[in-house]
Protein backbone atom coordinates (compact mmCIF):
# COMPACT_ATOMS: atom_id res chain seq x y z
CA UNK A 1 0.00 0.00 0.00
CA UNK A 2 1.94 2.82 -1.37
CA UNK A 3 1.17 6.57 -1.56
CA UNK A 4 0.54 7.18 -5.28
CA UNK A 5 3.76 7.80 -6.36
CA UNK A 6 5.75 4.96 -5.07
CA UNK A 7 4.47 2.83 -7.62
CA UNK A 8 6.81 4.47 -9.84
CA UNK A 9 9.12 4.38 -7.20
CA UNK A 10 9.29 1.09 -7.52
CA UNK A 11 9.72 0.63 -11.24
CA UNK A 12 12.36 2.65 -10.80
CA UNK A 13 13.68 0.26 -8.47
CA UNK A 14 13.27 -3.10 -10.73
CA UNK A 15 14.87 -1.04 -13.48
CA UNK A 16 17.39 0.11 -11.59
CA UNK A 17 18.30 -3.57 -10.38
CA UNK A 18 17.75 -4.30 -14.00
CA UNK A 19 20.42 -2.04 -15.61
CA UNK A 20 22.37 -2.04 -12.35
CA UNK A 21 23.69 -5.39 -13.32
CA UNK A 22 25.22 -6.32 -9.83
CA UNK A 23 23.46 -9.62 -9.71
CA UNK A 24 23.50 -11.04 -13.60
CA UNK A 25 22.68 -14.37 -12.32
CA UNK A 26 20.43 -16.29 -15.02
CA UNK A 27 17.78 -15.95 -12.39
CA UNK A 28 17.03 -12.39 -12.80
CA UNK A 29 17.75 -12.04 -16.08
CA UNK A 30 14.00 -12.75 -17.61
CA UNK A 31 12.64 -10.29 -15.38
CA UNK A 32 15.11 -7.54 -16.53
CA UNK A 33 14.11 -5.93 -19.75
CA UNK A 34 10.38 -6.38 -19.10
CA UNK A 35 10.92 -3.88 -16.29
CA UNK A 36 13.15 -1.98 -17.85
CA UNK A 37 10.37 -1.09 -20.29
CA UNK A 38 7.65 -0.37 -17.67
CA UNK A 39 10.15 1.98 -16.09
CA UNK A 40 10.10 3.84 -19.54
CA UNK A 41 7.07 3.50 -19.96
CA UNK A 42 5.71 5.02 -16.20
CA UNK A 43 7.71 8.07 -16.81
CA UNK A 44 5.83 8.76 -20.05
CA UNK A 45 2.92 8.81 -17.91
CA UNK A 46 4.05 10.96 -15.83
CA UNK A 47 4.55 13.23 -18.40
CA UNK A 48 1.28 12.86 -19.82
CA UNK A 49 -0.30 13.66 -16.27
CA UNK A 50 1.16 16.76 -16.59
CA UNK A 51 -0.92 17.98 -19.18
CA UNK A 52 -4.28 16.28 -19.13
CA UNK A 53 -4.96 15.33 -22.93
CA UNK A 54 -8.94 15.46 -21.64
CA UNK A 55 -11.26 17.92 -19.17
CA UNK A 56 -14.30 15.76 -18.81
CA UNK A 57 -15.34 12.33 -17.90
CA UNK A 58 -16.52 11.79 -21.51
CA UNK A 59 -13.84 12.85 -22.79
CA UNK A 60 -11.96 10.37 -20.83
CA UNK A 61 -14.09 7.34 -21.30
CA UNK A 62 -13.23 7.87 -25.20
CA UNK A 63 -9.51 7.63 -24.75
CA UNK A 64 -8.44 4.38 -27.23
CA UNK A 65 -5.78 3.24 -24.76
CA UNK A 66 -5.85 5.23 -21.72
CA UNK A 67 -9.45 4.17 -20.48
CA UNK A 68 -9.42 0.64 -21.11
CA UNK A 69 -5.62 0.59 -19.30
CA UNK A 70 -7.78 2.38 -16.13
CA UNK A 71 -10.47 -0.01 -15.97
CA UNK A 72 -8.17 -2.84 -15.76
CA UNK A 73 -5.89 -1.20 -12.72
CA UNK A 74 -9.14 0.02 -11.34
CA UNK A 75 -10.53 -3.68 -11.45
CA UNK A 76 -7.57 -5.04 -9.84
CA UNK A 77 -7.91 -2.47 -7.22
CA UNK A 78 -10.90 -3.32 -6.09
CA UNK A 79 -10.64 -7.51 -6.14
CA UNK A 80 -7.65 -7.07 -4.36
CA UNK A 81 -10.07 -4.84 -1.36
CA UNK A 82 -12.12 -8.06 -2.08
CA UNK A 83 -9.12 -10.38 -1.22
CA UNK A 84 -8.43 -8.08 1.79
CA UNK A 85 -11.85 -8.36 3.27
CA UNK A 86 -11.51 -11.98 2.90
CA UNK A 87 -8.53 -11.87 5.36
CA UNK A 88 -10.98 -11.03 8.03
CA UNK A 89 -12.79 -14.73 7.96
CA UNK A 90 -9.07 -15.82 8.05
CA UNK A 91 -8.91 -14.05 11.19
CA UNK A 92 -11.68 -14.95 12.73
CA UNK A 93 -11.18 -18.92 11.89
CA UNK A 94 -7.61 -18.60 13.11
CA UNK A 95 -8.41 -17.73 16.44
CA UNK A 96 -11.14 -19.48 16.93
CA UNK A 97 -9.88 -22.71 16.16
CA UNK A 98 -6.60 -22.08 18.30
CA UNK A 99 -9.43 -20.68 21.49
CA UNK A 100 -11.32 -22.93 23.34
CA UNK A 101 -14.77 -23.70 21.95
CA UNK A 102 -16.63 -21.83 25.33
CA UNK A 103 -15.14 -18.71 23.87
CA UNK A 104 -15.95 -19.23 20.35
CA UNK A 105 -19.25 -16.72 20.11
CA UNK A 106 -17.10 -14.02 21.72
CA UNK A 107 -14.06 -14.08 19.63
CA UNK A 108 -16.38 -13.94 16.30
CA UNK A 109 -18.12 -11.48 17.69
CA UNK A 110 -15.11 -9.04 18.18
CA UNK A 111 -14.11 -9.74 14.68
CA UNK A 112 -17.60 -8.89 13.52
CA UNK A 113 -17.37 -5.78 15.41
CA UNK A 114 -13.80 -4.54 14.73
CA UNK A 115 -14.43 -5.27 10.53
CA UNK A 116 -17.45 -2.88 10.85
CA UNK A 117 -16.58 -0.43 12.84
CA UNK A 118 -12.83 -0.36 11.38
CA UNK A 119 -14.64 0.58 8.04
CA UNK A 120 -16.77 3.00 9.27
CA UNK A 121 -14.39 4.63 11.53
CA UNK A 122 -11.66 5.07 8.38
CA UNK A 123 -14.07 6.23 6.75
CA UNK A 124 -15.72 8.89 9.02
CA UNK A 125 -11.72 9.66 10.38
CA UNK A 126 -9.32 7.59 9.39
CA UNK A 127 -8.55 7.87 5.65
CA UNK A 128 -7.63 11.29 5.69
CA UNK A 129 -5.83 11.45 8.54
CA UNK A 130 -3.93 8.85 7.06
CA UNK A 131 -3.56 10.53 3.68
CA UNK A 132 -4.09 14.28 4.51
CA UNK A 133 -1.93 15.61 1.51
CA UNK A 134 0.58 17.90 2.95
CA UNK A 135 0.70 18.33 6.57
CA UNK A 136 3.49 18.49 9.68
CA UNK A 137 4.63 14.73 9.05
CA UNK A 138 3.67 13.63 12.18
CA UNK A 139 -0.23 14.27 12.82
CA UNK A 140 -3.68 15.34 11.02
CA UNK A 141 -6.56 15.33 11.60
CA UNK A 142 -9.13 12.91 10.11
CA UNK A 143 -12.60 13.92 8.77
CA UNK A 144 -15.25 12.21 6.39
CA UNK A 145 -14.61 10.71 2.86
CA UNK A 146 -16.45 12.71 0.08
CA UNK A 147 -19.58 11.60 -0.13
CA UNK A 148 -19.78 13.13 -4.26
CA UNK A 149 -18.17 15.21 -6.10
CA UNK A 150 -19.25 18.36 -8.09
CA UNK A 151 -19.14 18.31 -11.95
CA UNK A 152 -15.22 20.02 -12.33
CA UNK A 153 -14.17 17.57 -9.09
CA UNK A 154 -14.87 14.27 -10.76
CA UNK A 155 -12.17 14.40 -13.64
CA UNK A 156 -9.57 14.97 -10.83
CA UNK A 157 -11.00 12.37 -8.80
CA UNK A 158 -12.18 9.30 -11.07
CA UNK A 159 -10.04 9.33 -13.22
CA UNK A 160 -6.12 8.42 -13.95
CA UNK A 161 -5.56 12.28 -13.24
CA UNK A 162 -5.80 11.20 -9.39
CA UNK A 163 -4.05 7.78 -9.63
CA UNK A 164 -4.37 4.09 -11.52
CA UNK A 165 -7.69 4.21 -9.72
CA UNK A 166 -10.55 6.27 -8.55
CA UNK A 167 -11.15 8.02 -5.16
CA UNK A 168 -13.41 4.83 -3.96
CA UNK A 169 -11.61 1.94 -5.21
CA UNK A 170 -8.52 3.88 -3.12
CA UNK A 171 -10.58 4.26 0.25
CA UNK A 172 -12.40 0.99 0.26
CA UNK A 173 -9.03 -0.56 -0.34
CA UNK A 174 -7.32 1.56 2.64
CA UNK A 175 -10.31 0.96 4.50
CA UNK A 176 -9.87 -3.41 4.44
CA UNK A 177 -6.70 -3.35 5.82
CA UNK A 178 -7.66 -0.31 8.57
CA UNK A 179 -9.21 -3.34 10.72
CA UNK A 180 -6.38 -5.57 10.46
CA UNK A 181 -4.55 -4.20 13.21
CA UNK A 182 -7.06 -4.45 15.86
CA UNK A 183 -7.80 -7.95 14.72
CA UNK A 184 -4.37 -8.61 15.86
CA UNK A 185 -4.69 -7.16 19.12
CA UNK A 186 -7.92 -9.52 19.59
CA UNK A 187 -6.24 -12.44 18.85
CA UNK A 188 -3.79 -12.25 21.54
CA UNK A 189 -6.11 -11.14 24.24
CA UNK A 190 -8.78 -13.24 23.98
CA UNK A 191 -10.35 -15.47 26.05
CA UNK A 192 -9.80 -13.16 28.92
CA UNK A 193 -10.89 -9.83 27.93
CA UNK A 194 -13.93 -7.90 29.16
CA UNK A 195 -16.20 -7.20 25.69
CA UNK A 196 -16.94 -3.44 25.93
CA UNK A 197 -13.35 -2.21 26.88
CA UNK A 198 -12.05 -4.12 24.67
CA UNK A 199 -14.28 -2.52 21.65
CA UNK A 200 -13.70 1.01 23.29
CA UNK A 201 -10.14 0.60 23.00
CA UNK A 202 -9.90 -1.13 19.56
CA UNK A 203 -12.07 1.53 18.26
CA UNK A 204 -9.73 4.00 19.90
CA UNK A 205 -6.67 2.33 18.23
CA UNK A 206 -8.30 1.97 14.74
CA UNK A 207 -9.76 5.55 14.58
CA UNK A 208 -6.99 7.68 15.46
CA UNK A 209 -3.27 5.41 16.44
CA UNK A 210 -3.15 3.34 13.19
CA UNK A 211 -4.00 6.38 10.65
CA UNK A 212 -0.84 8.54 12.86
CA UNK A 213 1.70 5.71 11.80
CA UNK A 214 0.43 5.33 8.68
CA UNK A 215 0.33 8.75 7.55
CA UNK A 216 4.21 8.86 8.60
CA UNK A 217 5.00 6.83 5.57
CA UNK A 218 2.35 6.22 3.53
CA UNK A 219 0.66 9.39 3.77
CA UNK A 220 4.06 10.88 2.47
CA UNK A 221 4.95 12.02 6.79
CA UNK A 222 8.41 11.97 8.03
CA UNK A 223 9.63 8.39 7.78
CA UNK A 224 8.83 8.95 3.86
CA UNK A 225 10.78 12.10 3.70
CA UNK A 226 13.86 9.66 5.58
CA UNK A 227 13.81 6.90 2.73
CA UNK A 228 11.51 4.50 4.96
CA UNK A 229 10.47 1.43 2.83
CA UNK A 230 7.07 -0.69 3.82
CA UNK A 231 5.40 -1.81 0.31
CA UNK A 232 2.53 -3.39 1.97
CA UNK A 233 2.51 -3.09 5.56
CA UNK A 234 5.31 -5.21 7.50
CA UNK A 235 5.59 -2.68 10.13
CA UNK A 236 2.53 -0.10 9.34
CA UNK A 237 -0.28 -2.77 9.44
CA UNK A 238 1.55 -6.34 11.43
CA UNK A 239 4.29 -4.91 13.45
CA UNK A 240 1.81 -1.79 14.56
CA UNK A 241 -0.81 -4.57 15.34
CA UNK A 242 1.54 -7.06 17.25
CA UNK A 243 3.43 -4.17 19.17
CA UNK A 244 -0.28 -2.89 20.60
CA UNK A 245 -1.01 -6.19 20.97
CA UNK A 246 1.96 -7.07 23.23
CA UNK A 247 0.60 -3.90 25.55
CA UNK A 248 -2.60 -5.22 25.81
CA UNK A 249 -1.38 -8.37 27.21
CA UNK A 250 1.04 -7.15 29.65
CA UNK A 251 -2.10 -4.99 30.64
CA UNK A 252 -4.15 -7.68 30.81
CA UNK A 253 -2.24 -10.39 32.36
CA UNK A 254 -1.98 -14.56 31.12
CA UNK A 255 -5.02 -16.76 30.99
CA UNK A 256 -5.90 -18.20 34.11
CA UNK A 257 -3.96 -21.82 34.78
CA UNK A 258 -1.60 -21.14 31.64
CA UNK A 259 1.40 -20.49 34.30
CA UNK A 260 1.76 -22.98 37.03
CA UNK A 261 4.25 -22.07 40.33
CA UNK A 262 7.89 -23.01 39.02
CA UNK A 263 7.55 -22.04 35.96
CA UNK A 264 5.96 -24.64 34.04
CA UNK A 265 3.75 -24.07 31.24
CA UNK A 266 0.44 -25.45 30.83
CA UNK A 267 -0.77 -25.59 27.28
CA UNK A 268 -4.28 -24.37 26.97
CA UNK A 269 -5.29 -26.11 24.02
CA UNK A 270 -7.22 -24.88 20.49
CA UNK A 271 -10.65 -26.37 20.02
CA UNK A 272 -10.22 -26.74 16.13
CA UNK A 273 -7.02 -27.52 14.72
CA UNK A 274 -9.05 -27.63 10.77
CA UNK A 275 -10.72 -24.24 11.63
CA UNK A 276 -7.05 -22.69 12.39
CA UNK A 277 -5.85 -24.19 9.09
CA UNK A 278 -8.85 -23.25 7.39
CA UNK A 279 -8.26 -19.52 8.19
CA UNK A 280 -4.61 -19.43 7.47
CA UNK A 281 -4.50 -20.62 3.87
CA UNK A 282 -7.64 -17.61 3.66
CA UNK A 283 -5.19 -15.24 4.66
CA UNK A 284 -2.96 -16.76 2.33
CA UNK A 285 -5.34 -16.45 -0.35
CA UNK A 286 -6.27 -12.46 1.42
CA UNK A 287 -2.17 -11.72 0.98
CA UNK A 288 -2.19 -11.94 -2.85
CA UNK A 289 -4.82 -9.01 -2.18
CA UNK A 290 -3.17 -7.36 0.29
CA UNK A 291 0.38 -7.53 -1.16
CA UNK A 292 -0.66 -7.56 -5.37
CA UNK A 293 -3.02 -4.96 -4.68
CA UNK A 294 -0.89 -2.68 -2.91
CA UNK A 295 1.53 -2.17 -6.52
CA UNK A 296 -1.78 0.30 -6.69
CA UNK A 297 -2.14 -0.25 -10.46
CA UNK A 298 -2.27 -3.89 -12.27
CA UNK A 299 1.36 -3.62 -13.52
CA UNK A 300 1.94 -7.12 -15.39
CA UNK A 301 5.12 -6.95 -13.89
CA UNK A 302 4.91 -5.71 -10.77
CA UNK A 303 2.02 -7.68 -9.66
CA UNK A 304 3.50 -11.05 -11.07
CA UNK A 305 6.46 -10.53 -9.25
CA UNK A 306 4.72 -9.73 -5.92
CA UNK A 307 2.48 -12.66 -6.14
CA UNK A 308 5.56 -14.69 -6.80
CA UNK A 309 7.64 -13.29 -3.71
CA UNK A 310 4.54 -13.14 -1.60
CA UNK A 311 3.63 -17.22 -2.41
CA UNK A 312 6.94 -18.13 -2.15
CA UNK A 313 7.79 -16.24 1.24
CA UNK A 314 4.58 -17.85 2.90
CA UNK A 315 5.72 -21.44 2.02
CA UNK A 316 9.52 -20.71 2.93
CA UNK A 317 8.08 -19.68 6.39
CA UNK A 318 5.54 -23.28 6.59
CA UNK A 319 8.23 -25.52 5.78
CA UNK A 320 11.18 -23.83 8.21
CA UNK A 321 8.56 -23.16 11.35
CA UNK A 322 7.62 -26.87 10.62
CA UNK A 323 10.87 -28.10 10.83
CA UNK A 324 12.20 -25.97 13.23
CA UNK A 325 9.40 -27.32 15.68
CA UNK A 326 10.23 -30.48 14.42
CA UNK A 327 13.84 -30.06 15.64
CA UNK A 328 13.19 -27.92 19.03
CA UNK A 329 10.21 -29.17 20.12
CA UNK A 330 11.02 -32.85 19.25
CA UNK A 331 7.66 -33.09 17.50
CA UNK A 332 6.02 -31.41 14.62
CA UNK A 333 3.78 -28.40 15.66
CA UNK A 334 0.73 -28.21 13.09
CA UNK A 335 0.31 -24.93 14.69
CA UNK A 336 3.38 -23.63 14.43
CA UNK A 337 3.56 -24.72 11.10
CA UNK A 338 0.17 -22.56 10.54
CA UNK A 339 1.99 -19.76 12.28
CA UNK A 340 4.81 -20.19 10.24
CA UNK A 341 3.06 -19.49 6.96
CA UNK A 342 1.72 -16.56 8.52
CA UNK A 343 5.01 -15.46 9.13
CA UNK A 344 6.69 -15.43 6.00
CA UNK A 345 4.10 -13.84 4.85
CA UNK A 346 4.31 -10.61 7.51
CA UNK A 347 8.32 -10.88 6.88
CA UNK A 348 7.77 -10.52 2.88
CA UNK A 349 4.66 -7.81 2.92
CA UNK A 350 7.58 -4.64 2.88
CA UNK A 351 9.51 -5.55 0.45
CA UNK A 352 7.11 -7.82 -2.06
CA UNK A 353 8.05 -5.62 -5.21
CA UNK A 354 11.35 -5.07 -4.44
CA UNK A 355 12.86 -8.66 -2.70
CA UNK A 356 13.56 -11.06 -5.57
CA UNK A 357 11.82 -14.63 -5.46
CA UNK A 358 14.72 -16.42 -3.94
CA UNK A 359 15.84 -13.81 -1.40
CA UNK A 360 11.85 -13.90 -0.25
CA UNK A 361 12.47 -17.63 0.12
CA UNK A 362 15.42 -16.37 2.62
CA UNK A 363 13.42 -13.71 4.20
CA UNK A 364 10.16 -16.44 4.63
CA UNK A 365 12.40 -19.17 5.90
CA UNK A 366 14.13 -16.74 8.35
CA UNK A 367 10.47 -15.70 9.64
CA UNK A 368 9.21 -19.08 9.91
CA UNK A 369 12.40 -20.37 12.13
CA UNK A 370 11.81 -16.72 14.18
CA UNK A 371 7.89 -17.32 14.60
CA UNK A 372 8.57 -20.51 16.58
CA UNK A 373 11.38 -19.34 18.92
CA UNK A 374 9.63 -16.02 19.06
CA UNK A 375 6.32 -18.05 20.67
CA UNK A 376 8.55 -20.59 23.25
CA UNK A 377 10.19 -17.42 24.38
CA UNK A 378 7.20 -14.73 24.76
CA UNK A 379 5.63 -18.10 27.04
CA UNK A 380 9.11 -18.52 29.06
CA UNK A 381 8.31 -14.00 29.71
CA UNK A 382 4.75 -15.58 30.46
CA UNK A 383 3.14 -13.77 28.15
CA UNK A 384 0.47 -15.42 27.24
CA UNK A 385 -0.68 -14.99 23.27
CA UNK A 386 -3.10 -17.85 22.34
CA UNK A 387 -2.79 -17.39 18.86
CA UNK A 388 1.07 -16.44 18.24
CA UNK A 389 -0.19 -12.76 17.13
CA UNK A 390 2.58 -11.30 18.55
CA UNK A 391 5.61 -13.56 17.13
CA UNK A 392 3.65 -13.19 14.09
CA UNK A 393 2.92 -9.82 13.12
CA UNK A 394 5.03 -7.96 15.82
CA UNK A 395 8.43 -10.21 15.01
CA UNK A 396 8.44 -10.87 11.63
CA UNK A 397 6.49 -7.63 10.86
CA UNK A 398 10.29 -6.02 12.60
CA UNK A 399 12.03 -8.41 10.60
CA UNK A 400 9.94 -8.30 7.33
CA UNK A 401 10.90 -4.00 7.37
CA UNK A 402 14.64 -5.07 8.12
CA UNK A 403 14.75 -7.57 5.11
CA UNK A 404 14.23 -4.77 2.51
CA UNK A 405 17.41 -3.06 4.18
CA UNK A 406 19.46 -6.16 3.17
CA UNK A 407 17.83 -7.35 0.15
CA UNK A 408 15.60 -5.02 -1.47
CA UNK A 409 17.12 -4.12 -4.86
CA UNK A 410 16.98 0.02 -5.12
CA UNK A 411 17.77 2.37 -2.41
CA UNK A 412 17.19 1.32 0.83
CA UNK A 413 19.24 2.10 4.20
CA UNK A 414 19.37 -0.55 6.33
CA UNK A 415 19.70 1.58 9.04
CA UNK A 416 16.35 4.00 8.19
CA UNK A 417 14.50 0.66 8.05
CA UNK A 418 15.62 -0.08 11.19
CA UNK A 419 14.92 3.29 12.40
CA UNK A 420 11.04 3.08 11.06
CA UNK A 421 9.94 -0.54 12.04
CA UNK A 422 11.44 0.46 15.26
CA UNK A 423 9.42 3.82 15.68
CA UNK A 424 6.09 2.19 14.81
CA UNK A 425 6.30 -0.18 17.23
CA UNK A 426 7.27 1.44 19.84
CA UNK A 427 4.42 3.98 18.98
CA UNK A 428 2.09 1.90 18.43
CA UNK A 429 3.55 0.00 21.66
CA UNK A 430 2.96 3.44 23.91
CA UNK A 431 -0.14 4.42 22.50
CA UNK A 432 -1.68 1.06 23.02
CA UNK A 433 -0.56 0.52 26.87
CA UNK A 434 -1.44 4.05 27.62
CA UNK A 435 -5.06 3.15 26.13
CA UNK A 436 -4.96 -0.38 27.92
CA UNK A 437 -4.07 1.34 31.41
CA UNK A 438 -6.49 3.88 31.09
CA UNK A 439 -9.02 1.95 30.07
CA UNK A 440 -8.68 -0.60 32.46
CA UNK A 441 -8.34 2.20 35.45
CA UNK A 442 -12.18 3.24 34.47
CA UNK A 443 -13.92 0.27 33.67
CA UNK A 444 -11.37 -2.81 34.34
CA UNK A 445 -10.51 -5.29 31.66
CA UNK A 446 -10.66 -8.40 33.01
CA UNK A 447 -13.76 -10.93 33.18
CA UNK A 448 -14.35 -12.46 36.41
CA UNK A 449 -11.95 -15.80 37.86
CA UNK A 450 -15.97 -17.62 37.43
CA UNK A 451 -16.68 -16.33 33.89
CA UNK A 452 -13.48 -16.85 32.67
CA UNK A 453 -13.97 -20.26 33.54
CA UNK A 454 -17.52 -20.93 32.17
CA UNK A 455 -16.24 -19.21 29.36
CA UNK A 456 -16.90 -16.08 27.75
CA UNK A 457 -19.97 -16.79 25.50
CA UNK A 458 -22.16 -17.47 28.08
CA UNK A 459 -20.55 -14.57 30.40
CA UNK A 460 -20.14 -11.87 28.37
CA UNK A 461 -22.89 -12.95 25.35
CA UNK A 462 -25.34 -15.24 26.99
CA UNK A 463 -24.85 -17.96 24.28
CA UNK A 464 -23.19 -20.88 23.04
CA UNK A 465 -21.25 -21.41 19.81
CA UNK A 466 -22.13 -25.10 19.54
CA UNK A 467 -25.36 -25.80 21.63
CA UNK A 468 -25.69 -29.33 19.63
CA UNK A 469 -22.96 -30.75 20.43
CA UNK A 470 -23.20 -30.86 24.36
CA UNK A 471 -22.17 -34.58 25.52
CA UNK A 472 -25.39 -36.30 26.42
CA UNK A 473 -23.60 -36.88 29.70
CA UNK A 474 -23.43 -33.42 30.92
CA UNK A 475 -26.96 -32.45 29.94
CA UNK B 1 -29.79 -62.13 36.38
CA UNK B 2 -26.00 -61.18 36.39
CA UNK B 3 -24.58 -57.83 34.92
CA UNK B 4 -21.57 -57.46 33.37
CA UNK B 5 -19.32 -54.31 32.91
CA UNK B 6 -16.95 -54.52 30.07
CA UNK B 7 -14.04 -51.59 29.91
CA UNK B 8 -12.67 -52.50 26.22
CA UNK B 9 -10.90 -50.43 23.84
CA UNK B 10 -12.99 -48.77 21.71
CA UNK B 11 -11.97 -50.17 18.16
CA UNK B 12 -13.20 -53.45 19.75
CA UNK B 13 -16.63 -52.61 20.06
CA UNK B 14 -18.12 -54.08 17.28
CA UNK B 15 -16.68 -56.95 17.67
CA UNK B 16 -17.70 -57.78 21.19
CA UNK B 17 -21.09 -56.42 19.78
CA UNK B 18 -21.19 -59.25 17.35
CA UNK B 19 -19.85 -61.88 19.43
CA UNK B 20 -22.75 -61.08 21.90
CA UNK B 21 -25.15 -60.59 19.41
CA UNK B 22 -24.17 -64.62 18.56
CA UNK B 23 -24.85 -65.76 21.33
CA UNK B 24 -28.29 -64.13 21.53
CA UNK B 25 -28.16 -61.28 23.94
CA UNK B 26 -30.29 -58.91 22.70
CA UNK B 27 -29.41 -55.67 24.12
CA UNK B 28 -26.83 -53.24 26.00
CA UNK B 29 -25.95 -50.41 26.83
CA UNK B 30 -22.72 -48.33 25.60
CA UNK B 31 -21.30 -45.25 26.86
CA UNK B 32 -17.89 -43.29 25.90
CA UNK B 33 -15.85 -42.75 28.79
CA UNK B 34 -12.23 -41.72 30.04
CA UNK B 35 -10.38 -43.61 32.82
CA UNK B 36 -6.50 -45.35 33.21
CA UNK B 37 -5.70 -48.25 34.67
CA UNK B 38 -2.25 -49.73 34.97
CA UNK B 39 -1.65 -48.32 31.45
CA UNK B 40 -1.82 -44.61 32.53
CA UNK B 41 -1.61 -42.13 30.47
CA UNK B 42 0.61 -40.36 27.82
CA UNK B 43 2.18 -37.24 27.03
CA UNK B 44 1.23 -34.47 24.31
CA UNK B 45 2.52 -31.59 23.00
CA UNK B 46 1.47 -28.61 21.93
CA UNK B 47 2.90 -24.97 20.95
CA UNK B 48 6.05 -26.01 22.86
CA UNK B 49 5.13 -27.35 26.22
CA UNK B 50 4.01 -30.79 27.22
CA UNK B 51 1.29 -32.29 29.33
CA UNK B 52 0.08 -35.63 30.18
CA UNK B 53 -3.49 -36.81 29.20
CA UNK B 54 -4.47 -39.26 32.58
CA UNK B 55 -7.53 -40.15 31.00
CA UNK B 56 -7.61 -42.19 27.99
CA UNK B 57 -11.04 -42.83 26.16
CA UNK B 58 -12.71 -46.13 26.84
CA UNK B 59 -16.06 -47.59 25.68
CA UNK B 60 -17.99 -49.30 28.58
CA UNK B 61 -20.71 -51.76 27.64
CA UNK B 62 -23.41 -52.69 29.99
CA UNK B 63 -25.01 -55.94 29.62
CA UNK B 64 -27.84 -57.81 32.05
CA UNK B 65 -28.42 -61.45 31.23
CA UNK B 66 -29.46 -64.86 33.38
CA UNK B 67 -26.93 -66.80 35.16
CA UNK B 68 -26.91 -69.32 32.32
CA UNK B 69 -25.51 -67.06 29.88
CA UNK B 70 -22.90 -65.57 31.97
CA UNK B 71 -19.99 -67.59 31.48
CA UNK B 72 -20.08 -67.56 27.47
CA UNK B 73 -21.21 -64.23 27.69
CA UNK B 74 -17.85 -62.81 29.64
CA UNK B 75 -15.93 -65.32 27.49
CA UNK B 76 -17.07 -64.13 24.18
CA UNK B 77 -16.06 -61.03 25.34
CA UNK B 78 -12.45 -61.34 26.39
CA UNK B 79 -11.85 -63.38 23.41
CA UNK B 80 -13.39 -60.55 21.07
CA UNK B 81 -12.33 -57.63 22.89
CA UNK B 82 -8.44 -59.01 23.28
CA UNK B 83 -5.62 -57.39 21.52
CA UNK B 84 -2.37 -58.57 24.20
CA UNK B 85 -1.77 -55.47 24.84
CA UNK B 86 -1.47 -53.13 27.93
CA UNK B 87 -4.91 -51.33 27.93
CA UNK B 88 -6.91 -53.90 26.96
CA UNK B 89 -9.76 -53.84 29.59
CA UNK B 90 -11.51 -55.54 32.02
CA UNK B 91 -14.68 -57.24 32.80
CA UNK B 92 -16.59 -56.80 36.38
CA UNK B 93 -19.69 -59.04 37.32
CA UNK B 94 -22.41 -58.07 39.43
CA UNK B 95 -25.75 -59.62 40.61
CA UNK B 96 -28.59 -57.87 39.70
CA UNK B 97 -32.07 -58.25 41.91
CA UNK B 98 -34.54 -57.07 39.86
CA UNK B 99 -35.42 -55.83 35.77
CA UNK B 100 -38.61 -54.38 34.62
CA UNK B 101 -39.22 -53.64 31.14
CA UNK B 102 -41.12 -50.28 30.63
CA UNK B 103 -43.71 -50.87 28.21
CA UNK B 104 -45.48 -54.17 29.38
CA UNK B 105 -44.46 -54.11 33.19
CA UNK B 106 -42.44 -57.59 32.67
CA UNK B 107 -40.08 -58.61 35.26
CA UNK B 108 -37.10 -60.77 36.17
CA UNK B 109 -35.29 -62.71 33.30
CA UNK B 110 -38.60 -62.18 31.27
CA UNK B 111 -37.46 -58.63 30.94
CA UNK B 112 -33.71 -58.38 29.87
Amino acid sequence: MLTRTHSLASLAAVALFALSGALPTALYAQDAPAAETTAVEAVEEVEEEEAPAFTTMEEFQALPLEYPKFMVDNLWILIAAALVFIMHLGFSCVETGLCRSKNTVNILFKNVFIVCMGALTYAAWGFNAMYPGDFNGWFAVGSPIANSFAEGDMVGNLTNQYADYTYWADFIFQAMFAATAATIVSGAVAERIKLGPFMIAATILVMFAYPISGSWKWGGGWLDAMGFYDFAGSSLVHAFGGYAALAAVIVLGPRLGKYLSGGKVKPILGHSMPLAAIGVFLLFLGWFGFNGGSVLSADPVLVSLVFTTTALAGFAGGLFAAFTSWIVLKKPDLSMALNGMLAGLVGITAGADSIMPWNAVIVGAIAGILVVLAVLFFDKLKIDDPVGAISVHGICGNWGTIAVGIFGVGEFSLVTQIIGTAAVSVFAFVFSLVTFVIIKAIFGLRVSEEEEIGGLDVGEHGQEAYPDFTPVSEV
Amino acid sequence: MKKIEAIIKPFKLEEVKDALADLGIEGMTVSEVKGFGRQKGHTEIYRGSEYTVDFLPKIKIEVVLSDALLESATAAIVKAAKTGKIGDGKVFVSPVEEAIRIRTDETGEQAV
